[in-house]
């Protein structure tokens, strides 16, 4: 059996998706900013795509969503776009130490370029410190930013609350939702939210598209300079196809995400307490509750995760891990060692996450192959203490 | 990979002659060779790892290497040769076959300090 468990690096593009693309590639082909027919369909197109992600995220027009390339760029744009333009404002942005590589690099950088960046701690469930961020919250803060959900450990975050709080202080609050769009409710007017990322990508839409919400009355500085698409603040030649796929995906997410939200929770919470049942010392990483209702991030004592990734693999099983082993830096996730794991502990966990291809047949036999592979690497292991082998 | 999947010589040795163990759990890798010296020769050898695929394969052949050898001869095995023999690593990887062959060596090395020790 050829079981996909890792929707959360790539989603495959929705057959329904990519039939809405095509004619734009060689059809419906031309520019939106020419001046002949031809720009009249691709134009249209644009402004349904935008209509359609605006309505996913409950956005008051269209008008305050920009396509980008993605959500690194739209999270680059938010900060930087805002931070450069509001300087006046105040110099320090407040955000948490589980944000998306993405947020904490541009954060970096932003420091060098004479802001600084303050960053609230999470519990072990990976819940941000409310009352922290309160504190942290102060004249000098030009901007809140705070991920929706962390897309490794699933923790769905109090974004009402933190944008409410934000808000008592004059100060807008920025939300990377990659993780969470299409997969929880979300109302940027509700919840308080003035800048919002999202991703073509997670939404079964293609790669190398996103969008940054940006509420009417915020300003920001474009990164990108050139014609003057996306109302000056993302040149370019519009993606058009690309775009019409993540419009399309929008609107089929905001159709199906009630259903496939009760979906998945029921087998996100089979597969959880499958393992948790069959595999002695295993945890769960993340809040037992308030998650994602497709990640099930697990941990397995005395062995490493990319060991136990080869294990699945060759039995069909596609996961990912927060081990050194599996990063390019050889470093542990830093959001496990965030949420409190030690190192050891860190490297041994494994990442599952649920999608639209997955039935329960799969996770029973997920929960039926797993026990013997932990138990091959605990053979394997110097830390196992004895009683567990028996 | 067939190292990985069928590991060799994979356990304990209680009255091991030498013990040498590098890494530690800290750092994602950590592995221990027991060796069972006769004539000067290694008779057995056994290992356990906490780490990842090459870890588990590098181990394993190390082990396989070293059966046999006198030990000397076991000394000189580099942690390039052990990349060899499993038919090369990519180089991310390449930190894992040098903890096996060190993990050899710190055997051996055991073993020597605790025979002078004896005698």
């Amino acid at each position: 059996m050829k079981v996909y468990l890792d929707y959360a690096a790539a989603t495959p593009v929705d057959p329904r998706v990519l039939e809405a693309m095509l004619p734009y590639f060689a059809e419906y082909f031309g520019n939106p900013s020419s001046v002949h027919s031809y720009s009249h369909k691709a134009q249209e197109a644009l402004d349904k795509a935008r209509e359609s992600v605006a309505s996913l995220i409950g956005a008051e027009s269209p008008d305050e969503v920009v396509f980008t390339s993605g959500a690194t760029e739209s999270n680059n744009l938010a900060l930087k776009g805002f931070a450069y333009r509001n300087r006046d404002k105040g110099n320090e942005i407040v955000t948490t130490t589980i944000e998306h590589i993405s947020i904490l690099n541009v954060c970096k950088y932003l420091r060098g370029e004479g802001f600084e960046a303050v960053y609230v701690p999470v519990d072990r469930y990976g819940l941000v410190d409310v009352e922290k961020l309160a504190e942290a919250v102060d004249e000098k803060t030009l901007l809140v930013s705070v991920m929706y959900a962390n897309g490794e450990i699933g923790t769905v975050e109090p974004i009402e609350e933190i944008g409410k709080i934000a808000h008592e202080r004059n100060v807008p609050l920025h939300v990377d939702a990659t993780a969470a769009v299409g997969k929880v409710p979300i109302d940027v007017v509700k919840e308080n939210i003035d800048l919002l990322t999202l991703s073509s990508n997670d939404l079964y839409g293609p790669k190398g598209v996103g969008a940054l919400y940006i509420r009417r009355g915020v300003k920001l500085l474009p990164i990108i300079h050139g014609g003057g698409q996306e109302r000056g603040l993302r040149s370019g030649s519009e993606n058009i196809p690309g775009i019409v796929g993540m419009g399309k995906a929008a609107e089929l997410a905001k159709e199906e995400i009630q259903t496939e939200a009760e979906r998945l929770t029921g087998l996100r919470d089979s597969l959880i307490s499958g393992l948790l049942k069959e595999v002695p010392e295993s945890y769960l990483n993340g809040h037992p509750t308030q998650r994602l209702p497709n990640n099930a991030n697990m941990r397995f004592s005395y062995i490493e995760g990319e060991s136990l990734l080869l294990g699945l693999d060759a039995l069909g099983v596609q996961a990912s891990s927060g081990s050194a082993c599996t990063s390019k830096t050889l470093e542990p996730s830093y959001v496990l060692l965030a949420i409190g794991l030690k190192h050891e502990e860190a490297h041994g966990s494994v990442l599952f996450t649920l999608g639209k291809g997955n039935r329960e047949e799969e996770v029973n036999y997920v929960v039926k192959v797993v026990p013997g592979i932990v138990r091959r690497l605990r053979i394997l292991s110097p830390l196992t203490p004895k009683e567990l082998l028996r | 990979m067939e190292h990985f999947f069928n590991p060799r010589n994979v356990g304990e040795i209680p009255d091991a002659d030498g013990v040498g163990t590098v890494g530690n759990p800290i750092c994602g890798d950590m592995m221990t060779i027991y060796i069972k010296v006769k004539e000067g020769r290694i008779a057995d050898i056994k290992f356990k790892t906490f780490g990842c695929g090459a870890a588990i394969a590098t181990s394993s052949m190390v082990t396989e290497m070293a059966k046999g050898m006198t030990l000397e001869e076991a000394m000189k095995i580099s942690r390039e040769e052990v990349a060899d023999e499993l038919g090369g690593l990519p180089p991310i990887k390449m930190h894992c076959s040098n903890l096996a062959a060190d993990a050899l060596h710190r055997a051996i090395e055991d073993y020597l300090k605790k025979s002078s020790e004896k005698t």
